[in-house]
């Protein structure tokens, strides 16, 4: 049967950073951890109601910031998981972690909950890139919180944001390097983009500052790849890097369209079950989402039955990303239609040809060269 | 224009010497409409809360580009210093040359002309052609120096040039500002004391002049009528002397400017029928209308057909509009006769029409009526001329369509159509108004001098001026040079196809004709201009000028180099997937030359283009 993995939201951040349009907010007057804390356990246990015992490989901490939550409703959120679902021996347990003292100092806590791995939300090493991207924390920060981690849980990941206002691939790779040496086995480098309703939307628009040069962030690109791989880390997805093994499990899910639980404001599920692909979104306003929890036990807003050919196209969308690519059953099995209707058979030949994908032991393979170019390519190949 | 409560009590029974009917011509700008409006207002026609500058531009087009586009007419009353009230008749007409024919056909329903020349400018291209025109349709003239509160105005200069350049007497020309209202008292008494009264038969067999009719959304058709003979009555039954058609009147009545009902129209007056017309093929301008039971004996001579000079493809955006494209194409020809259109198919574009104009301004005017009065997107394929063929069978083949070009080992040769050109310039700008006639292979006719300003008439081929010439001689004159042409044959050339080939296909609506020593050239330009346009794709794009086979220019749009996002997605797949959908949705408006796909927007800007 297929495992779940299981995300769980918090939606609170110390600050607002100017470039995320994540479902994240700021509460001056503070949150109420035990309203939340219960909250999310009620919806837990309402899905898990739902949806009976199934083996559990993951469990993630999103946010927001989740580094901001008490250990102890961590805790309790771990070991409800482990009551409702038969957990994996090796399950895979993540926690987003902002790189500032007050959450650093948490993270034994954490450890002791259940966490077995943490993705710090360094951004940049660079001072200056770092005020750009409004944190709260500096390089020094960064870099201390790093070996305190390393030294704690025996999996680690950093999230670093590139292709930056200004931003030369020379010195993108040094950064980069001095990253690499902070010996993580996992890193998500992303691309720094404008998302409307953040402040950044606005300032782009009105000019203040400008991305580089699509063909300079195609070139900084190949220069992460090139730099990752020096260091053993593959790209085994567009943005994320790995030793051989050390491949984030929950994320996995993701793009291989498996079924996860989406609990928290905003958070956002797909279950197959009895041929019918379910498809949840929860309500983004904190307080709100809390409120409909309490009253009907879930804070879903919309819940909807992918169609055959929606649930193929996701598939895609998402396996394309991966190196490994995608197997043609499994698709099939995932969306309950045939490849050949998902795909447009000619253009899959002159995609083929053209080298931008490639059959690879019976898998469908984005090569480089199509990866790159992924956003344009899905909208010819898929039907 | 909504009917409204007559302003007085209508007068139909007019006795011909107190009707005056005339037009108002004039070069472009030099002040008809602005004559036209201090007409209306001085005679107190309209109210003076309602009065508005160049009122009889009605159309929002003509408002914004501040041109007169259709002829209007007005019928007003004037107290004259003899004591008598006389009609006044007045129909403003665009001064553009690409809107000639709506002023011949005015012409043909008055009796006399006010020539309207701009004080400050003096006699320009237009001046001539229209004045020409109503020589030619036996009118009386009054020549009428406008703008002389401009500092600039040379009111006897400009006399002097009349004289000379048209040979009319100007010494009673009547010096006015139709902005500033100065002496349109002087004008209204010319027009009585100067021009002729019409001359009809009240007694004789209903015989009237169909001069324009239009599409009203209130009415239905309308048709404006200028009576010869005999009158036209509501409830009569008329007969269309070309095809016998009969229709019963419904509503006859005048223009205020606003549409007021007459109980009937008499022998030399002006004014406007319905009778539940439903198409463009009821209504023929040129047509003589007549009673059914009591016919006329003979039709008017009605008008010379207009012969469009510029065709080309106007297509819809989207396939599923075509019928509503037809629609609006039967609508906007009933309004414009000068405008001719035929369906036809193109491998690039689907269904459409290829449509002939007298011009490129009337090009440009009608597709954009059809974009906002029928709210349809448009796309015009390259304008050409019509080119004659003469097969080696003998057989001359007219081609409107540079795609339609049969096998050249199949022509014998081709003939192009020349145009006399005349172009009024001031010295100083005179060289580089010749320049550019010799560099479009115009041949020069006469050059000769009034005062300080040249009056060049060359010979060119039409091909060369449909494009950008108009702008050309704009801008090298700084705005100074006028410009008029007529039709002057058809001759020889050494002219070649030239197709554009897209990812190796060709594009059947960007091929153009040119002459072979500009085929390099315009080839290279277009090729260009394409690969700017065209977005960067998955594959690479080869794009290419051909004449034949053999390839004159090429360009390559390299692919794309990068379009992911390294981005943090989560567990949201629905906001990725809707993106996508979004793309997919956008593909619609793209044309698909094999894997490649073309926006829409790109063939529309490289269709602009200047060549
Ligand atoms: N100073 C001055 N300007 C005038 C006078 N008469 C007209 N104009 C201006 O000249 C411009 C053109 O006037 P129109 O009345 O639109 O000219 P038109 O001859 O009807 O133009 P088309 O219909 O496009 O051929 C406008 O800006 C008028 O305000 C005048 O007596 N004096
Ligand atoms: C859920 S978010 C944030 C986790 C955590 N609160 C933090 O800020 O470190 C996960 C990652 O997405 C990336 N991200 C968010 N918005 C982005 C944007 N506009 N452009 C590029 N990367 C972005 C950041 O690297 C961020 O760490
Ligand atoms: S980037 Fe992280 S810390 Fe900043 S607002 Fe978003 S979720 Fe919060
Ligand atoms: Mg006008």
């Amino acid at each position: 049967m297929e495992p779940l993995a299981l995300y769980l939201h918090w939606p609170f951040c110390a600050s607002k950073c100017p470039y995320c349009d994540f479902n994240s907010h700021v509460r001056e007057g503070g949150v109420d951890h035990a309203r939340f804390r219960a909250a999310l356990r009620r919806e837990l246990a309402h899905e898990a109601a739902r949806l009976g015992r199934r083996p559990l490989a993951s469990i993630f901490f999103g946010g927001g910031t989740p580094s901001l939550m008490e250990p102890e409703t961590v805790a309790a959120l771990i070991a409800d998981a482990r009551a409702h679902f038969d957990a994996a021996p090796d399950m895979e347990v993540t926690l987003e972690a902002n790189p500032t003292s007050v959450e650093t100092d948490k993270l034994r806590a954490f450890a002791q909950a259940g966490v077995n791995r943490a993705s710090l939300g360094v951004q940049s090493l660079d001072a200056e890139a770092l005020r750009f991207l409004g944190r709260q924390h500096d390089a020094p920060h960064a870099v201390a919180a790093l070996e305190k981690a390393r030294a704690i849980f025996p999996r680690l990941s950093f999230d670093l944001i590139y292709a930056r206002p200004g931003q030369e691939e020379a010195a993108w790779r040094a950064e980069l390097r001095q990253a690499l040496a902070l010996a993580a086995d996992h890193l998500s480098l992303y691309q720094l983009t404008i998302e409307p309703g953040t402040r950044f939307f606005t300032e782009h628009a009105r000019g203040a500052f400008a991305l580089p040069a699509e063909d300079d962030a195609a070139r900084m690109y190949e220069a992460t790849a090139e730099e990752a791989a020096r260091h053993g880390l593959a790209a085994y997805e567009v943005s994320n890097y790995a030793k051989p093994g050390a491949e984030s499990r929950h994320n996995l899910a993701y793009w291989r369209y498996g079924d996860y639980l989406g609990i928290g404001p905003g958070a956002h599920q797909r279950v197959l079950a009895e041929g019918e692909m379910h498809a949840i979104r929860r309500h983004r306003a904190p307080e709100e989402w809390a409120a409909r929890v309490e009253q009907h036990g879930h804070g879903a807003v919309e819940s909807t039955t992918l169609t055959p050919a929606e649930r193929g196209r996701e598939a895609m969308l998402m396996g394309l990303r991966l190196a490994e690519g995608v197997d043609p059953a499994r698709v099939e099995a995932r969306a309950g239609l045939a490849f050949a209707r998902i795909v447009d058979a000619a253009m899959l030949t002159a995609l083929l040809e053209e080298g931008y994908l490639e059959w690879v032991e019976g898998r469908l393979v984005a090569t480089i060269e199509g990866r790159v170019r992924l956003d344009a390519l899905l909208p010819v190949l898929l039907r | 224009m909504i009917q409204a409560p007559p302003d007085r009590a209508p007068m139909t029974d007019t006795p011909l010497n107190r009707i005056r009917n005339f037009s108002i011509v004039a070069h472009i700008d030099h002040g008809k409409s602005t004559l036209a409006d201090r007409l209306i207002q001085s005679t107190g026609t309209v109210a003076l809360r309602d009065m508005k500058e160049q009122m009889l531009d009605s159309m929002d087009i003509e408002r914004e580009r501040g041109i007169t586009i259709k002829a209007q007419t007005v019928r007003i009353h004037y107290k004259a210093q003899d004591g008598e009230t006389y009609v006044l008749n007045l129909m403003d007409t665009p001064g553009h040359v690409d809107f000639a024919y709506e002023v011949s056909r005015s012409l043909a329903a008055c009796e006399g002309s006010l020539l309207v020349v701009d004080a400050s400018q003096g006699v320009e291209a237009q001046t001539l052609a229209n004045v020409y025109q109503a020589i030619d349709a036996n009118h009386e003239i009054v020549p009428v120096l406008n703008k002389i509160d401009l500092p600039a105005a040379e009111p006897e200069r400009v006399k002097q040039q009349i004289e000379d350049v048209i040979g009319l007497d100007a010494s009673q020309a009547v010096e006015i500002s139709a902005k500033t209202g100065l002496n349109i008292e002087g004008v209204l008494e010319a027009i009585v004391t100067r021009l002729p009264p019409p001359t009809g038969d009240a007694k004789a067999p209903t015989k009237a002049l169909l001069v324009d009719s239009w599409y009203d959304s209130y009415l239905g058709v309308v048709i404006l009528v200028r009576i010869k003979d005999g009158h036209l009555r509501k409830g009569q039954k008329i007969r269309m002397m070309s095809n016998g058609a009969t229709y019963t009147v419904d509503q006859v009545g005048v223009f205020t400017p606003k549409m007021v009902p007459v109980d009937s129209l008499g022998p030399g007056e002006m004014g406007y029928l319905t009778a539940a017309m439903k198409t463009v093929a009821d209504t023929s301008v040129g047509d003589t209308i007549t009673d059914d039971r009591n016919p006329a004996a003979e039709a008017l001579p009605g008008f010379k057909d207009s012969i469009p000079v510029v065709w080309c493809g106007l297509y819809p955006v989207d396939a599923d509009d075509f019928d509503k494209l037809r629609d609006a194409l039967g609508k906007l020809r009933l309004n414009d006769s000068s405008f001719h259109y035929e369906q036809e198919t193109s491998l690039a574009l689907g269904l459409g029409y290829r449509c002939g104009f007298l011009g490129l301004l009337h090009l440009e005017i009608i597709q954009e009526r059809l974009s906002r009065e029928f709210n349809l997107e448009l796309i015009a394929t390259a304008p050409s001329v019509v080119y004659k063929l003469r097969m080696n069978s003998g057989e001359v083949e007219e081609l409107h369509n540079p795609a339609d070009m049969p096998d050249p080992t199949r022509i014998a040769a081709i003939e192009e159509p020349w145009i006399k050109a005349t172009v009024f310039v001031p010295d100083e700008h005179l060289g580089a108004i010749l320049t550019l006639c010799n560099e479009r292979r115009g041949q020069q006719v006469e050059l000769t001098y009034v005062g300080t300003r040249a009056m060049a008439v060359y010979r060119l081929p039409l091909n060369e001026v449909v494009f950008d010439f108009y702008d050309r001689l704009k801008s090298v004159s700084r705005g100074y040079a006028s410009f008029d042409y007529v039709m002057d044959g058809y001759a020889e050339s050494d002219l070649v196809k030239i197709s554009i080939l897209v990812n190796n296909e060709p594009v059947d609506a960007l091929s153009f004709m040119a002459h072979r020593s500009a085929a390099d050239k315009r080839g290279r330009q277009i090729c260009e201009k394409l690969k700017e346009l065209i977005p960067r794709q998955l594959f690479k794009i080869p794009i290419q000028a051909a004449i034949g086979g053999r390839v004159i220019a090429r360009e390559t749009i390299s692919a794309l180099s990068k379009d992911v996002t390294a981005k943090c997605y989560g567990g949201d797949i629905s906001r990725k997937r809707k993106l996508l959908d979004k793309q997919k949705e956008g593909k619609k408006k793209m044309r698909q030359f094999g894997k490649v796909e073309i926006p829409q927007s790109a063939f529309i800007a490289a269709l602009k283009m200047d060549a």
